[in-house]
């Protein structure tokens, strides 16, 4: 079976981020990028489906230009190749223009499976698999802590505020897995050399037949007004138990009023 | 005043307080016009009538909720197109966002997802967002069709306000795409009489100083107490002590409660991406160079067996 993995270089979590005051858009020149890590998890399920029903994993992402250590990470962890979508046209896509631009490229690729991380770390709307399955008309089969693919079918549990939904539906379709479906491997050396090698196709507009009206700000539905740092919090009282600590807390939460 | 669709978010028909918040909400820009889909509806009408919803379009075919999502949007597509609404309001929870993405693309409009507060800028729908795990806030506003907005849980204080709700049934004929992710089965875990994670007004959490599953007991007691909801750190959840459900942060769940208190949690970036826009935050950890109390309004460095036992017995002793 083809499978189509999707990845996104984000900043790194542990680092401060910010919009760019002129472009309000991420400034991405002020912190480190790397994979998000939801990522890795849809790698290693894309994986662990080919080993056990055979096949090949492409890896598929967009980003700026340098943006390149996502798509490596999954060469490296044992994906197959890589398209990379890369325009400045694309800078400043709202999840909807990015939707768009991500369905573009899969339309030039085969299929069985597309699978992505369910929420990415930056913007963290977890909106993309459900998007792109409109798209796409494909089974929508997001939030996936278990994938079971037998013939032509596909079953999920798909994890819900109560529990989990079991949810059905026939191949092709587009799955997003959330990190407690399994341990992502850490690429071996064998792996960082051979990554070395694997075919990499970059793309641009034209080359994804994508409508640059439809993309970037200007493409986008939705705009940023105005972005400022949060106040900080106020600093707040700390103290050390010294055998009267969950009293002296209540005596807290009393003043006010939660108790 | 203009139409505002608002999504009810219920469980055969008990009406979730987030879709209170979102009708109070509502009520401030326009006419609430709520949006019930399922089974449930006499159950709710009281509730929805209570909030000020004017008009309830109800949709209770059973194909509406036995496939992902994909059916709500196309019956609310069909809304939108019959009734041209000023915005489309719904919960920012996991299935009220793939819902309200679906339904942008139907209708060709700008969505905006974990809004905090929705205000009108003339005819504008402008949003607030907290942005990095709350560090950055941003106004932004939808460009092209008709605004659909995603409101997080607890932003709104929701308060009554009655209404006629007024039934208006609905009913849409499913493209075959809305039926490709067949539900074939809802488990649900014991969930016990607590409050929901993301609507509650105060939040214990646990993290990896808990140490194992058999001691969350303390957390429990503790929420038990204050009548609130119990929350887990990733690494507790990754532990297997507490299941996903609970988890906040990263890749859980975002909460904004009035108040969080986070037991042997040390604070972790990911951790506070969701809580740090609880109004008041308490910890309780062992390391006095813990990140959590960068952001607390109170903090106790001590061993939490000493001292979240200690407070459960003196909240007791003050009913």
């Amino acid at each position: 079976m083809k499978i189509v993995v999707l990845v996104k270089q984000v900043p790194d979590t542990a680092a401060d981020k910010r919009l760019d005051p002129d472009t309000l858009t991420v400034d991405r020149d002020a912190v480190d990028g790397l994979i998000n890590e939801m990522d890795e998890f849809a790698i290693e399920e894309a994986l662990q489906l080919i080993e056990k029903h055979g096949g090949e994993v492409t890896v598929v992402s967009m980003g700026p230009e340098d943006a390149t250590d996502a798509y490596k990470k999954a060469l490296q962890m044992g994906a197959d190749k890589a398209v990379f979508l890369t325009d400045p046209a694309l800078a400043g896509s709202d999840a909807l223009a990015t939707s768009y631009a991500l369905a573009q490229v899969l339309r030039t690729l085969e299929f069985d499976l597309v699978i992505l991380g369910s929420e990415a770390s930056d913007a963290r709307t977890s909106l993309v698999p459900a998007l792109l399955a409109e798209r796409l008309e494909l089974p929508q089969l997001s939030f996936a802590s278990k994938v079971e693919i037998e013939g032509g079918a596909i079953k999920i549990n798909r994890l819900t505020d109560y529990g989990h939904d079991v949810v059905e539906a026939a191949l092709p379709a587009v799955v997003s897995v959330v990190e407690k479906i399994n341990e992502p491997r850490y690429p071996s050396f064998k792996g960082i050399m051979a990554a070395k090698k694997k075919p990499v196709e970059t793309l641009d507009l034209a080359g994804a037949s994508i409508d640059a009206a439809l993309v970037g700000q200007g493409g986008s539905r939705s705009k940023v007004l105005d972005a400022a740092v949060a106040p900080p919090r106020s600093k707040g009282v700390i103290i050390t138990d010294e055998g009267n600590g969950g009293a002296d807390l209540v005596e807290f939460l009393a003043a006010k009023k939660f108790v | 005043m203009s139409e505002i669709l608002v999504l009810v978010e219920h469980a055969d028909g008990d009406v979730k307080k987030v879709t209170l918040e979102l009708l109070t909400k509502a009520r401030s820009l326009g006419t609430p016009s709520a949006v019930f889909i399922g089974a449930g509806f006499e159950k709710a009408k009281d509730k929805l009538a209570e909030y000020g919803a004017a008009k309830v379009y109800v949709a209770e075919s059973a194909e509406l909720t036995g496939y992902v999502v994909a059916p709500k949007a196309e019956l609310l597509a069909k809304l939108v197109a019959e009734n041209a609404p000023a915005a489309v309001l719904v919960a920012a929870t996991a299935e009220g966002k793939e819902i309200a993405g679906r339904l942008a693309i139907k209708t060709d409009s700008g969505v905006l997802t974990d809004a905090v507060d929705l205000k009108l800028d003339g005819d504008v729908f402008v949003a607030e967002q907290s942005i990095f795990g709350g560090s950055s806030v941003v106004h932004t506003a939808v460009t092209a069709g008709t605004p659909i907005i995603a409101l997080r849980p607890n932003a709104t204080p929701p308060f009554p306000e009655a209404a006629a709700a007024e039934r208006v049934d609905v009913s849409v004929e499913l493209s075959e795409s809305a039926k490709l992710a067949k539900v074939l089965e809802k488990v649900a875990v014991a969930k016990g009489d607590r409050p929901e994670l993301t609507e509650a007004a105060i939040v214990v959490s646990g993290g990896r100083g808990v140490g194992s599953a058999e001691k969350f007991s303390v957390i429990e007691a503790l929420a038990d107490q204050l009548g609130a909801a119990v929350g887990a750190s990733r690494a507790a959840v990754d532990s297997g002590w507490y299941p996903h459900q609970s988890q906040v942060g990263q890749t859980g769940k975002t909460v904004s409660p009035q108040l969080y208190v986070a037991c042997g949690i040390s604070g972790a970036i990911q951790h506070r991406a969701g809580m740090q826009t609880s109004k008041t935050i308490v910890a309780v950890n062992k390391d006095p160079e813990a990140p959590i109390f960068e952001l607390v309004d109170y903090g106790v460095v001590g061993d939490l067996f000493n001292v979240v036992p200690q407070a459960t017995e003196e909240i007791a002793k003050r009913r």
